[in-house]
């Protein structure tokens, strides 16, 4: 596909790029400025510089009083220590992330699947009462998850769903789905519809005129919505611990919060295991940063 | 080519808007057809159901002698080409030619050969290899109606193409497409809301009006004999001045005294609207032979003439056309008379042409 992100997202005035003058008050006040936001940077950074000292630390400096900041011996143990448990073998907090990458994944295909073809629906087709439909969608998301985890539970007791991974792939894919729907619905109505008559004009069906078409102009849009979504799933911490009780089934958020309790607390591990799931998100988040600009500015917000 | 017949053509959307209420068309064979009509008045609505774009809620649609009906956009054989050109933007200009060619399945030399022939009756020769976004608007619109041509289809639709070019550019697409057409003998059905590009293209013209046609002519019958209010209203700039008026001593008359030669077979139980075209009034020195009195409210200058806005004591301030001889400063008084022919009568309250 040869199309650009920024051919594809940005059909309006090209906004100009020039910075901001800066105001007056010369060079002085340059340095007050970049001194405060360096502090600023400096105390929301810390935790997670501590962090990934953490990891790296021997236990006996992660305990060290004072603290050591700098001279400690460097050791990669506690990575080891989240993947291989001590007799050799995997441990179960790599089962953990198995089932946190399983879960994820899946559920953010399901609501991708399931949400673009609906939001292209609700942008292209006339719906009896298109903006109560889409409110209801936009509704489910309207109260924290929390309030409605105790219901959930009881059902998933029920029915069988609780403490599976398929019960947490339908309870993410239910989160994702409206979200999706918005989401999209904001880039299909930005791809003209001519485009899809022209091609049915052309000979190819509707299915076929947004397969061929519409579908490669909205993939930025669709890399977007997943991150998001992935996102969403990846973290989530309230249903993964009320709806799971095996270490088989539980995903990295519980398994890791897990860690910390009992006697003694093992830090390099905790430290280790945070990093390992942090990593993806970052990751992922990082090669699609421009389709998540797009996002942001574009799909989610109406004009 | 074939004609087209549009019959009770019928279309309510699942919301409950009703698009088009009530159209009747033919379209004859090799015929440049246009329909005209304010923003929502169902011309759009008209020609995507002819394309198979939309499904009509009941009404029939014949292309040539065929029931089209049911067939999808891909089996009634016409082209079309849209405001927004659509140009696939992922394909050249000789890929984007080429493809409801291939779409057909055509052989490879028959393709290149049609592709060619398209390209140079359009001037693209020089654009074949770059892609739409590296295209002007005029050459996006002119590789546009090459695809459209390539298919040698049986009817062209073209739903406001000119819309996003500029007024000079407009100008020379509208003569081009006028040209083609003739050139190519194609039928084609031509949708717009500008009313000068529907008087200079059309062989004939449909004015649409809230789903309906309002009236079915050509662009002379049309300018001389709107049909209803709504059509005096929308053709011609400045528009018909519309002006209440009697039947009294033979003539027809404006309560200001205007007087106005009466057609005949005028009705006289109802209250009366002559639409008077600017160039059928004319602005004189006061008190010359046969004129109301008047004052001159406003003059536009436009070159080669000028726009006089006067108030004759009645009811409407009425525009004037003058050559750009004639000069008179505003607030001047003057003298106003009806020039020209019997003018057109509508029924006030119909609205409808009476005589």
């Amino acid at each position: 596909m040869a199309v650009s992100v920024d051919e594809a997202v940005s059909p309006g005035p090209v906004r100009d790029r020039r910075p901001p003058r800066r105001r007056s008050g010369g060079r002085g006040r340059v340095v007050i400025e970049v001194a405060v936001l360096a502090v600023l940077a400096a105390v929301m950074l810390f935790p997670v510089l501590w962090m990934i000292e953490t990891s790296i630390k021997e236990n006996r400096d992660v305990y060290a009083i004072p603290a050591k900041f700098f001279d400690f011996t460097v050791t990669l143990d506690h990575f080891k220590d989240v993947f291989v448990a001590s007799g050799g073998g995997p441990t179960t907090l790599s089962g953990s992330f198995l089932n946190s990458v399983i879960v994820a994944g899946v559920s953010t295909v399901l609501a991708t699947v399931l949400g673009v073809p609906a939001a292209w629906a609700y942008s292209r087709f006339s719906v009896k009462a298109k903006k109560d439909q889409l409110f209801f969608i936009l509704s489910t998301r309207f109260m924290p998850p929390v309030v409605v985890v105790i219901p959930i539970f009881l059902m998933y007791r029920q029915v069988g769903l609780f403490d599976t991974k398929l019960g947490l792939i339908l309870i993410y894919t239910a989160f994702n789905v409206p979200f999706t729907i918005w989401m999209m619905k904001g880039f299909v109505d930005e791809v003209p519809a001519e485009y899809e008559d022209a091609a049915m004009l052309d000979g190819y069906t509707r299915l076929q005129a947004f397969w061929k078409f519409t579908l490669p102009l909205l993939l930025p849009g669709i890399a977007a919505t997943a991150v998001f979504a992935l996102i969403f799933s990846w973290n989530e911490f309230v249903f993964a611990i009320f709806l799971t009780s095996s270490d088989a089934v539980r995903t990295a958020p519980p398994a890791i919060a897990g860690l910390i309790g009992g006697t003694t607390v093992d830090w390099g591990l905790v430290a280790a295991a945070s990093i390992v799931f942090a990593l993806p998100v970052l990751i992922f988040s990082y090669l699609v940063r421009k389709h998540l600009v797009a996002g942001v500015t574009l799909g989610a917000v109406r004009r | 080519m074939a004609g087209i017949e549009v019959t009770t053509l019928h279309k309510r959307y699942p919301d409950g808007t009703v698009a088009v209420e009530h159209v009747d068309l033919s379209i004859g064979d090799g015929e440049l057809f246009v329909m005209l009509g304010p923003s929502g008045c169902g011309k759009t609505t008209t020609l995507r159901a002819i394309a198979g774009l939309e499904r009509q809620t009941s009404g029939d649609i014949h292309i040539g002698d065929t029931l089209v009906n049911d067939l999808p956009p891909a089996e009634r054989d016409i082209a079309m080409v849209f405001q927004f050109y659509a140009l696939y933007p992922h394909l050249r200009t000789r890929d984007n030619l080429a493809f409801p060619l291939r779409a057909e399945g055509l052989p490879k030399a028959e393709v290149e050969e049609r592709v060619a022939e398209a390209a140079r009756l359009m001037r693209l020769d020089a654009l074949l290899d770059r892609r739409p976004h590296r295209l002007s608007g005029g050459e996006q619109q002119r590789v546009a109606l090459a695809r459209a041509l390539v298919r040698r289809p049986r009817a062209f639709l073209m739903d406001e193409p000119l819309t996003n070019l500029d007024a000079e550019l407009r100008a020379d697409m509208r003569t081009e497409i006028k040209h083609l057409q003739g050139e190519l003998g194609t039928t084609m059905v031509y949708v717009t809301h500008d009313q000068v590009e529907a008087m200079s293209l059309g062989h004939r013209i449909a004015i649409l009006n809230k789903g309906r046609v309002e009236q079915i002519g050509t662009p002379l019958e049309v300018y001389d004999r709107p049909a209803s209010l709504f059509c005096a209203a929308f053709i011609g700039s400045p528009p018909m001045n519309l002006i209440e008026v009697e039947l009294a001593d033979g003539k027809l008359r404006s309560k200001s005294g205007l007087a106005l030669t009466p057609p005949p077979n005028l009705p006289l139980d109802r209250s009366l609207i002559a639409g008077v075209r600017p160039e059928a009034l004319e602005v004189t020195e006061p008190g010359a032979d046969g004129t109301v009195p008047g004052r001159v409210v406003s003059a536009e200058w436009l070159g080669d003439e000028i726009i006089y806005v006067v108030d004759h004591g009645g009811q409407r301030d009425v525009r004037v056309r003058m050559p750009p001889t004639v000069r008179f400063a505003a607030d001047a008084p003057v003298g106003l008379r009806h020039t020209g022919g019997p003018p057109p009568v509508y029924d006030a309250s119909t609205e409808e042409l009476v005589a």
